[in-house]
């Protein structure tokens, strides 16, 4: 039997705004059906995005949602999730939104390990404000706001969240569905924050320009640089320059969650136990 | 109330205490100077109640968490100073325009930009009334006494869940760094004292968070309790959805003015101090009020009856008493540590353009003295 997605939808905000071919949709119907999977009520999931075509993610499925301003996404659901440390919290941010004026509370939110998922919708471009330079742009595209060409290094999101602390990293493709259901299983399963860059295309801002008109040939496109991490790791660093890898590129299930070290603080302050120490963590510094 | 206590505390301290004993369950904040102690002791009683406090990773960052906290339902609080407030500007628009509840310290210190972080300032009173761009109706209160930090703090939470938005409450470096003995409410008045946001209790089927009688706030259930609706920025329905929709639109932008407006005896507190056989009328608020208190005496010794009117609620301000009192009195001093903020309002308010004014914006406090002198040149 065909899979069921109107139970999740808000039906009467069906269409959605985001264009004609447009991988967004497909990353809504995949975290549907994970949620779905894990069988969590939906009374118990709190959805929260920020500003950009991702932004409106959360208004289009039927949980507690939470529309925050440009980039702070992570930062509001850290005070949601804080006051309610046995709900589930997920994010949906662009790579504008998440990477450049909310980088900040990405990386802090990768740091604390706080039990939340992060979705970067990451399609190279700022898609609704048509076709500025993204954090995530590759060198030599044209866009809106660099006529000439982009000249601005990028930055690899996931690199960054491994980095940051984050203790589940992944990316995958609107081109494998599957393997992205899988992957936000996987992500909203794993205990601490969990980072999950969901390739999406943008054929409208991004490809008009950029020699990829049709959102297949920008599908294609981001097919050509992504390649499964197993393969990758075989690669050499000639060979992985141009691609970025795909599943799971980081999962660390011993890391400590920040929840649940908080609650180690209020135990402090109730006389339950004696003061957090550097005794309390293997890595300190 | 009746039941009270007497507390040896700082401005800063009674704020925090106010927030835990007033229910505050998280606090979301960022260091600065000078409100940076409100953290420090508030992340000492909120996890000992079971409650939250973080210091996130910026000024914007913090206010987010605490109205995050708020949209699950618990009552939050940030504390910060100007330039903090000038950070969460954008992110307090979305509390007013979403109808979050939160309570917001500005412990004042000398601006604009990082200006005097140790030094005294009332410099943020027309930043408290439009922090964030855009139409909507601020709710400030501003502590004239130690007790006040502790009082008007509590009142604050109580105001921010009335009408579902942000409430200022304006402390100075001077309130907010004074030791002292302070005479306020036991916890235990506090506590029965708390009217929480109200909650919708019927059939999730009918539950429309934002269709609300246009003089009235948004009715925001807690969220994972079964009632399922969205929070945005953006001008919205009935269930918070986005909407351009004309009608619906313009009466949102009304009922955010109107819930306020037409409920200003909630909200309005104002104290007179020897005002009823006063020929010269001061006004004055915060800490200032101390020193203007202190020269009304001493002028009163000399034979010259001053006066002062103190605005608590400082927005939306006391209309029309200020009104009455400038057809009362023939001299009027505003004695403010700004160049003239809230004189604008009482010129405003009174209809007049004769008052006096004494102002300071150094960082140094007024001394009784200071306001004796000018009085004495009226």
């Amino acid at each position: 039997m065909a899979f069921n997605y109107d139970e999740y939808l808000r039906l009467e905000k069906m269409p959605t705004l985001w264009c004609w071919g447009c991988g967004d949709g497909v990353i809504l119907k995949a975290f549907i059906r994970a949620v779905d999977k894990l069988g969590w009520s939906k009374d118990d999931v709190c959805v929260v995005s920020g500003i950009g075509c991702s932004g409106r993610f959360s208004s289009y499925v039927d949980f507690n949602t939470v529309h925050t301003t440009h980039g702070r996404t992570v930062a509001f659901a850290t005070g949601i999730k804080l006051a309610n440390p046995d709900k589930h919290v997920i994010c949906v941010a662009g790579d504008g939104d998440g990477l450049a004026i909310g980088g900040n509370h990405t990386i802090h939110g990768c740091r604390r390990n706080i039990d939340m998922t992060l979705i970067i919708i990451q399609n190279f471009i700022y898609g609704l404000t048509n076709s500025q330079t993204s954090p995530t742009t590759p060198q030599g595209m044209w866009t809106v706001s660099q006529k000439a060409g982009n000249i601005d290094p990028t930055f690899d999101g996931c690199e960054l969240a491994i980095a940051a602390g984050a203790s589940f990293v992944g990316r995958e493709n609107v081109t494998a569905p599957k393997k992205l259901e899988k992957l936000l299983l996987q992500a909203m399963e794993h205990k601490g924050f969990s980072y999950v860059e969901a390739m999406s295309n943008c054929h409208i801002n991004l490809g008009r320009k950029n020699k990829m008109q049709s959102a297949m040939e920008n599908l294609d496109w981001i097919d050509s640089i992504t390649i499964p991490k197993k393969k990758y790791d075989q690669l050499s660093p000639e060979e992985q320059l141009n691609l970025l890898p795909t599943g799971i590129l980081k999962q660390d299930t011993e890391a400590a969650e920040y929840c649940d070290l908080y609650k180690e603080v209020q135990k402090v302050h109730q006389g339950l136990r004696g003061p957090i120490t550097q005794d309390d963590f293997k890595k300190k510094i | 109330m009746s039941a009270t206590r007497e507390i040896i505390s700082s401005g800063n301290d009674l704020a925090a205490i106010a927030a835990v004993d007033a229910g505050c369950m998280f606090f979301g904040g960022y260091p600065i100077t000078p409100s940076s102690e409100v953290m420090h002791t508030i992340s000492d009683l909120l996890p000992k109640v079971g409650g939250t406090a973080i210091q996130m990773e910026d000024e914007i960052a913090g206010v987010a968490a605490a109205i995050g906290a708020g949209m699950a339902g618990v009552r939050t609080l940030t504390a910060t100073s100007g330039p903090g407030i000038s950070l969460k500007a954008e992110n307090l628009g979305l509390a007013q325009m979403a109808e979050v509840p939160l309570v917001v310290v500005n412990v004042m210190r000398g601006g604009p930009s990082t200006g005097l972080p140790t030094r005294v300032s009332q410099g943020d009173i027309a930043q408290a009334k439009n922090p964030s761009h855009g139409d909507y109706k601020s709710i400030t209160v501003c502590a004239g006494t130690l007790a006040e930090c502790y009082t008007e703090t509590v009142r604050a939470f109580n105001l921010a869940d009335r009408f579902m938005q942000p409430v200022f409450v304006l402390l100075d470096e001077t309130l907010g760094h004074m030791h002292g003995k302070a005479v306020i409410p036991t916890a235990e008045e506090v506590k029965a004292g708390i009217k929480p946001r109200k909650k919708f209790e019927g059939d999730p089927s009918e539950y429309r968070p934002y269709d609300v009688p246009q003089d009235q706030p948004a009715v925001l259930n807690p969220m994972f309790t079964g009632y399922r609706y969205h929070f945005t920025g953006l001008h919205h329905d009935a269930m918070g959805f986005p909407t351009e929709e004309i009608e619906t639109c313009r009466k949102l932008i009304d009922r955010l003015f109107r819930k306020v407006d037409e409920h200003r005896d909630e909200i309005e507190s104002n104290e007179e101090y020897m005002l009823d056989d006063a020929e010269i009328l001061l006004v004055g608020y915060g800490s200032a009020s101390l020193a203007i208190k202190e020269a009304v005496n001493v002028l009163r010794e000399q034979g010259i009856k001053a006066g002062l009117f103190r605005p608590i609620t400082i927005w939306p301000s006391p209309e029309e008493r200020l009104f009455e009192l400038g057809q009362k009195f023939d001299k009027v001093l505003v004695v403010e540590l700004n160049q003239g903020q809230y004189l604008e309002e009482v010129q405003r308010c009174m209809g007049r353009r004769d008052i006096e004014k004494l102002t300071k914006t150094n960082g140094r406090p007024f001394s009784p003295a200071d306001i004796i002198e000018k009085v004495k040149e009226l």
